[in-house]
């Protein structure tokens, strides 16, 4: 069975599920007339909020996004192997497993340095 | 019956059961939550409180909808569809029973396991969007902590691919009905990949002890601290609708799925799943909070490699002993 079709029409049933209850919610709740000069600000804790909050970002997160990176490229080659383990047979697994070892080489050499805490 | 009209009508039966589980989860959770703590949970609408989350949505649908004047609107109003979408849409790929299952992908794992990560794009959108600090904040811890436990998640996953040798979710659990559960045997590899994935499923989907993408004592509400009516019951249910998908999930991989004695495979399914998904629910009220770094810590020192020597250990199995 080609199944592209069949998935496709679930993800339009999901649509329009979140849909329907948005638009039920639009048609359902209350709408204020008056307009009060704070009710549109930021939430922050009830003070008038300072700035906007698009800030940069601590540097720690860069790193994690560095790692991330580099393991899901590794796990973006494992996935096609992953299905034909039996066929690819022990050569199959000398060749990831020498992959693996360098990329984890690197994970070790990165754990020593202290990039995987966060300070 | 053409695929379409296959997928539309099984997708809006799935869809419909899911919503249903969820809303009684919200009843069942604040009850078990409640017991848990001495106290009765609701009780006043309904028989044992069971029409609460009526009320609840009743309630939301009324409430009035205000966006703040610095946000990005466009992003803003996109963020809470795009998340009860996601979590919906990776259920089209997980078998109910031999029979129920919306699209019987070839590349099923993949598909769900892609899906599964899109999860943080509404994230940041909300936490964007909202122009909100503590937002903000929420959504870069979020997506930290998300990206960080795909890693465990995906090998946690290779594992039962690699066993069967296939990665579509219905193959696998056959593969299970006529052999044996993955946590059965082998078990040495098919209980630590099971462990695993609930560890990193728990992450992925902000539960206790890994909640801290909102963390109320610090975040006020995270990203959904700016949503009001709808959109925030959208955020809300996502949730519970990631968490109830990712049991099902981990029940096809590892628990066998719809595979039982004595009882139909939907009974057996619905069981499995509804029992991780209230295990999620009693981690949630029993543990505290992780810290930030002993989270990240956890992931890149011990669950990666843990992940990593699961699946070559997994690929050594099957090519010199299964």
């Amino acid at each position: 069975m080609s199944s592209g079709l069949a998935l496709l029409a679930f993800l339009l049933v999901a649509v329009a599920v979140a849909g329907s209850m948005l638009v039920g919610a639009r048609l359902l709740r209350v709408v204020s007339t008056k307009r009060e000069p704070l009710k549109g600000q930021t939430y922050e804790c009830g003070e008038v909020p300072s700035g906007v909050a698009w800030v940069r970002f601590h540097a720690r997160y860069y790193v994690v996004a560095l790692f991330f990176v580099l393991f899901d490229i590794e796990t973006a080659f494992l996935l096609p192997w992953a299905t034909i383990v039996r066929e690819a047979g022990a050569r199959g697994l000398v060749a990831v497993t020498s992959f693996v070892v360098v990329l984890m080489l690197g994970w070790a050499w990165a754990t020593r340095k202290g990039a995987l805490q966060w300070q | 019956m053409t695929d379409f009209t296959h997928g539309a009508l099984y997708g809006g039966g799935i869809i419909t059961v899911i919503m249903t589980l969820v809303a009684l989860a919200l009843w069942g959770e604040r009850k078990m939550a409640a017991r848990m703590q001495s106290r009765l949970g609701p009780t006043l609408v309904g028989p044992f409180g069971l029409l609460q989350p009526v009320a609840d949505v009743l309630k939301l649908l009324q409430k009035e909808d205000i966006v703040p004047d610095e946000a990005d609107r466009v992003l803003f109003n996109l963020a809470p569809p795009l998340g009860a979408i996601g979590a919906l849409a990776v259920a089209a790929v997980v078998p109910f029973s031999a029979s129920i299952i919306g699209a019987d992908l070839d590349a099923g794992v993949l598909y769900l396991l892609a899906i599964g990560a899109l999860g943080v794009l509404p994230v940041f959108i909300a936490g964007w969007g909202s122009n909100n600090k503590f937002a903000l904040l929420g959504a870069m811890r979020a997506i930290a902590q998300s990206v960080s436990y795909e890693v465990p998640l995906v090998l946690a996953a290779l594992v039962p691919v690699i066993l069967t040798g296939t990665m579509k979710v219905s193959a696998i659990v056959e593969y299970q009905a006529q052999h044996h559960w993955l946590i059965a045997w082998p078990f040495f590899l098919g209980v630590p990949a099971f462990v695993l994935f609930m560890l990193a499923m728990l992450a992925e989907s902000n539960r206790i002890p890994f909640d801290i993408p909102e963390a109320e004592s610090e975040l006020v509400a995270g990203i959904t601290t700016e949503y009001t009516g709808m959109k925030f019951a959208l955020f809300y249910m996502a949730e519970y609708l990631h968490t109830l998908i990712a049991s099902a999930v981990a029940a096809a991989l590892f628990l066998g799925g719809w595979d039982g004695p004595f009882a139909p495979g939907l009974h057996w399914m619905a069981a499995k799943t509804l029992g991780l998904f209230a295990f999620v629910y009693w981690v949630r009220w029993t543990l505290l909070r992780f810290r930030s770094d002993q989270l990240m810590a956890l992931c890149w020192r011990w669950l990666v490699p843990t992940g990593v020597a699961l699946v070559l250990g997994a690929a050594l199995w099957v090519v010199f002993v299964g």
